[in-house]
């Protein structure tokens, strides 16, 4: 299969492997089908097709405005599809939202937890927004606690948390329900070594304890090759390439290349029109960064 | 249906808590219905443009209306904040009913509105103002403020959902309030009107408010009767929560 050659069609590699060694399940938990979303004349995601099966961890990459939080917040359904459609443990996004919703943990690029609320509180509040019954919900948040290593800070209020906290508090908030499908926008972002490390080990944790499927986005190569099953590039809304991080620098032509080399491949055509990067998502970006950081 | 009315007491629980854990926002939110009923109303009494009837007890009503008027309206700040957090991109990807989010929303600030209410009903009774004691009419004052911050915070909210910046939401804001507020019977009598400016105020929902609260609060004549001012209130309510279900989610995009 040739990956040097950016055509239309996608370049896809149909084998997928679990990092953790055994073969990857056969169940088909996400299933993108001619996704497509359009700002009036802009098309932001372009027919995407893409399923991910069950446990994989999985990450959208590209350059800002390639379309990865349009993907997702389709998806996660705040967004309607203009065509195409997509399905998650089944249910599909357009017909059945409200099914997929109770299916899926989204945890937007924002701070998304209320600073004035403690951490015990922040998890309450959705444990109740989920239906979880009375009897579950008390071992159910101070599990999740513990689990993300916040157990002690239960009863601060989360403004005096540190960033890398904050992160683990809302990934713990959205799994409140045990969702067999995650979304992680950018969940690292602003975070310094220590504190991504931290939230990458609690990635990888979940995907192992409740085979949690998990989608992210990220800007930080080394953590996608680090975390991912496989990842896809998007570029200009189109899906440029699929696979495992092996697969996808063993695919450029220079043997030694990072998947750094492989984002500026298949980025570098659109570096500069990528037009929908608007001021406004940069902003926010930024905005989230300082205050994590 | 049981599950919505859940899922909206768990939406408003938690903005209680809030409330409650900084109570600083209602003492000085008090501040303004005080200098309303001390200042503006002692030189209004002496103008006697009630008639017979005391100023202070047509107007202590109408003050406590403003008070959750001007709580409610900015309500939809909150709610552009919450969307640059992100805290609405989360609520939204819950299976919570869009209805229940905004219902929340809007009770929480009929909460609010409560603390104001009694320093309003302590500020009347030392001004010597007739307040109607019964629990009845006690009752139905509350009811009727919750009602009213709900229409209020729902049109707030539906503002905020399509102007979608703070900055626009502010000069929108400021220049609702004080139309509102003019345009009804909350400091002067409808019937003291230019025509138009009545024909006004007969469709805006805080006259209705005011007119039920005067008779449950001062126990002065309703001019257009409880029955009908809770109709207008409560379908005013329905109506706005409705189209604020569905324009919520588009305070994201």
């Amino acid at each position: 299969m040739d990956f040097i050659e950016s055509t239309p069609a996608p370049a896809v590699l149909a084998t997928s492997v679990n990092k953790n060694g055994a073969a990857a399940p056969p169940k088909i938990m996400l299933e993108m089908r001619d996704l497509t979303r359009k700002f009036s004349a802009f098309t932001a995601v372009d027919t995407l097709n893409i399923s991910i099966t069950q446990g994989e961890i999985f990450a959208l990459l590209g350059p800002n405005g390639a379309g990865k939080t349009t993907t997702i917040k389709m998806l996660t359904t705040l967004l309607p599809p203009t065509s195409g459609d997509a399905t998650i443990n089944g249910f599909s996004i357009s017909h059945n939202a409200s099914s997929v919703r109770a299916n899926i943990g989204y945890v937007p690029q924002m701070i998304s937890v209320d600073g004035t609320l403690t951490g015990y509180e922040n998890l309450l509040l959705f444990a109740k927004l989920y239906g979880l019954p009375r009897s579950e919900r008390r071992p159910r948040i101070e599990e999740s606690l513990e689990f993300m290593g916040l157990a002690d800070h239960a009863r601060r209020p989360v403004q005096e948390y540190s960033g890398g906290m904050i992160r683990r508090l809302e990934i713990a908030q959205s799994m409140m329900h045990r969702p067999p499908v995650l979304f992680l926008d950018e969940p690292t972002v602003g975070l310094d070594p220590i504190a991504r490390n931290l939230v990458w080990q609690h990635i990888i944790e979940l995907q192992k304890q409740f085979g949690t499927t998990i989608l992210l986005t990220t800007h930080l190569m080394e953590e996608a090759d680090e975390l991912c099953d496989r990842v896809a590039f998007l570029s200009q809304g189109k899906l440029a390439a699929i696979g495992t991080p092996e697969e996808l620098k063993n695919s450029m032509k220079d043997k030694n290349a990072t998947l750094e080399d492989v984002f500026i491949h298949y980025a570098s055509e659109s570096l500069d029109s990528g037009t929908r990067s608007t001021f406004r998502t940069i902003k926010q970006e930024r905005r989230t960064a300082a205050r994590v950081g | 249906m049981f599950k919505f009315f859940q899922k909206t007491s768990v939406i408003a629980e938690f903005e209680i808590i809030k409330v409650f854990r900084d109570p600083t926002e209602i003492f000085t939110r008090s501040v303004q219905p005080a200098l309303w009923l001390l200042v503006f109303g002692q030189v209004f009494a002496r103008m006697r443009i009630t008639g017979n009837v005391n100023y202070l007890d047509f107007m202590a009503p109408g003050i406590l209306a403003q008070s959750a008027l001007f709580v409610s309206i900015f309500y939809g700040i909150a709610i552009i904040w919450e969307r640059d957090l992100g805290l609405t991109h989360k609520f939204l990807a819950t299976p919570t009913p869009r209805a229940a989010l905004v219902l929340g929303k809007a009770l929480s600030a009929g909460v609010r509105c409560i603390p104001l209410a009694v320093i309003v009903y302590i500020l009347a009774v030392l001004l010597g103002v007739h307040i109607e004691w019964s629990p009845f009419d006690l009752a139905g004052v509350l009811l009727m403020v919750l009602l009213g911050s709900i229409v209020f915070s729902t049109f707030s909210l539906i503002i905020a959902c399509l102007v979608k910046t703070r900055e626009r939401f502010m000069g929108v804001g400021q220049l609702m309030t004080m139309p509102l507020f003019f345009a009804s019977n909350a400091i002067y009598p409808i019937n003291l009107m230019p025509g138009w400016l009545q024909a006004i105020s007969r469709v805006n929902p805080l006259s209705y408010m005011i007119d039920a609260l005067r008779d449950m609060m001062t126990g002065l004549p309703c001019q257009f009767g409880l029955p009908l001012d809770f109709t207008v209130i409560v379908i005013s309510a329905v109506m706005l929560l409705a189209i604020g279900a569905v324009l919520y989610k588009r305070v994201i995009t």
